[in-house]
């Protein structure tokens, strides 16, 4: 049947057409539209990369700017502790070299009353054993003319320094 | 609901004068002269080639564009070129003079050159002359192979001169298109290395098929050509895919057609190499068939479920043939919408097996 055999002239005329068409959109269309959409398909990948290495970096960064942030912190704290313990030491030191001088000052009071009380005791000695003389040379004197008299005058004579001869 | 009814009738109506023409043509040839309706010339009248383009009829003049004709006379024959016009207006028995040679158009009902322009010798016999007329599916196919250039190239110089700009949306629609082809039907059959020969070829092949099948459903002028229902184009095609399987096929494919891995008895007297390069060539033989026969049959289902219309008519009066158009134009709106499937689907087998046959063709051995 008729249907079923190429025509040669539509073959010729399909044949020319399509191989222009062909031609013409291998040469100047596919190849720009593929090469235009796998250029872009590599920026974008490739965008994505630097961004997400941007990304990393930041991270860095930021990890960074933490630990030194830390390592401050942890400075600061160890600065306060040791002003802190300085200062308890210096407090101690100056407590100790005070008390020191106290124990100091109180041994040199203890032994200046020490002194004075040696000295006191040494007048007072003194003063009795002057007493005493002083008495016995009045004793010694009354005691020539009476012996009654002589009684009552050492009475007397206490009555009236009771105090220097309890001394 | 409202809406969508308004939608449907609006379809109907379209759907209704896009096939007024060919019913006008019918009726008028039909009832003036009392002839009975010849279906067989209708269906292939509108199905096949023809050297005018038909448009529509007003008041019995017929509305044409008229195409060159070409021809070459046999045996040493001169060469004529003249407008369809005179051979396609010529009544029954009469002939058109053009330079000393007597040209009619064959009638489709004829048994010899049915629809073909044909020389009457002077003895009265009848011979085909070498025909390269620019015929309505010749202007078919440069529509398409222009539409194809006018679609893509925008998009290709735009392209070129921002590679990595945003594309718009007329460039993401060509690129999904592209895409659609490259991804889907070229990449998973082709080595990747090769994708970058083969795909223009493919990328065409599937286009023209795809927008050749599409305008061949659209009933007025410009498109309406039969492209791909017509063997002609088909046998182009599968022609180059024969050329892109068998020209650019590595030594392995050659190995494995001509010294195949079967006992030596099997090639030595060479069986297996014959059957091998049979297959080669029924491969794009079947892709040929395939893709004509398809489109062709579609086609014909649509234009006989026009004919419906007028043999019914003819049969049981007007009444009944109005009855029949109400049916035919429900049936022909499935069948149109069954064939905008078919039309993807043939441009998609058709691509998809020649780039199966391509890449294997390029297939290495594998390592044993």
């Amino acid at each position: 049947m008729d249907l079923f055999l190429p025509e040669s002239g539509l073959v010729i005329w399909m044949l020319i057409a399509f191989l222009i068409v062909f031609f013409i959109l291998a040469k100047v269309g596919w190849p720009m539209i593929m090469g235009a959409v796998e250029q872009r398909n590599a920026q974008i990948s490739d965008s994505l990369l630097a961004a997400e290495e941007a990304n990393n970096a930041l991270a860095g960064i930021e990890q960074k700017r933490q630990e030194t942030m830390a390592a401050a912190q942890a400075e600061q704290i160890k600065m306060m502790k040791e002003s802190q313990e300085l200062k308890t030491q210096l407090i101690e030191e100056a407590k100790a070299q005070a008390r020191q001088e106290a124990e100091k000052i109180v041994a040199d009071a203890r032994l200046k009353i020490e002194k004075e009380q040696a000295e006191a005791m040494a007048e007072i000695k003194n003063e009795v054993i002057a007493l005493s003389i002083e008495m016995a040379e009045k004793l010694l004197r009354r005691e020539l003319d009476d012996k009654q008299s002589q009684a009552d005058y050492i009475e007397q004579l206490l009555k009236n320094n009771p105090t220097r001869i309890e001394a | 609901m409202k809406h969508v009814l308004k939608h449907i009738i609006l379809f109907l109506l379209v759907a209704w004068m896009s096939f007024a023409p060919t019913q006008v043509v019918a009726q008028d040839t039909e009832q003036p002269k009392e002839e009975k309706f010849d279906a067989k010339s209708f269906i292939f009248g509108h199905t096949g080639d023809s050297y005018c383009y038909h448009i529509t009829e007003i008041n019995g003049e017929p509305i044409c564009v008229w195409l060159p004709v070409i021809v070459k006379c046999k045996d040493g024959g001169s060469w004529h070129c003249f407008s369809s016009k005179h051979v396609c207006e010529l009544k029954d028995g009469e002939t058109y003079n053009h330079n000393g040679a007597n040209f009619y158009v064959s009638p489709i009902s004829a048994d010899k050159y049915p629809g073909k322009l044909v020389e009457v010798k002077a003895d009265g016999s009848l011979s085909r002359p070498f025909d390269i007329s620019f015929t309505k599916n010749a202007f078919g196919i440069f529509f398409v192979c222009i539409f194809m250039l006018a679609f893509f190239l925008p998009a290709a110089k735009m392209y070129k001169k921002n590679p990595t700009g945003k594309p718009n949306k007329y460039q993401g629609m060509v690129e999904w298109l592209t895409y659609m082809v490259l991804d889907g039907i070229i990449r998973p059959n082709i080595p990747e290395k090769q994708v970058k020969r083969f795909a223009p070829y493919l990328l065409t092949v599937f286009f023209f098929i795809f927008f050749a099948n599409l305008f061949g459903l659209i009933p007025f002028f410009p498109f309406s050509a039969n492209v791909t229902g017509n063997l002609s184009i088909t046998v182009v095609l599968a022609l180059l895919t024969y050329f892109f399987v068998n020209v650019f096929g590595n030594k392995h494919y050659w190995k494995d057609i001509l010294w195949p891995d079967v006992p030596i008895f099997l090639k030595a007297f060479p069986l297996m190499p014959i059957i091998e390069l049979i297959s080669t060539i029924t491969k794009p033989f079947a892709l040929m068939v395939r893709l004509f026969a398809n489109i062709l049959a579609g086609h014909i289902v649509i234009m006989v479920l026009m004919a419906l219309i007028f043999i019914i008519g003819g049969m049981y009066g007007a009444g009944m043939g109005g009855v029949m158009s109400i049916v035919s134009i429900f049936m022909t709106i499935f069948m149109t919408a069954l064939e905008l499937l078919v039309a993807y689907i043939q441009a998609y087998v058709f691509t998809i097996l020649s780039s199966l046959f391509i890449g294997m063709a390029q297939q290495e051995p594998e390592n044993e």
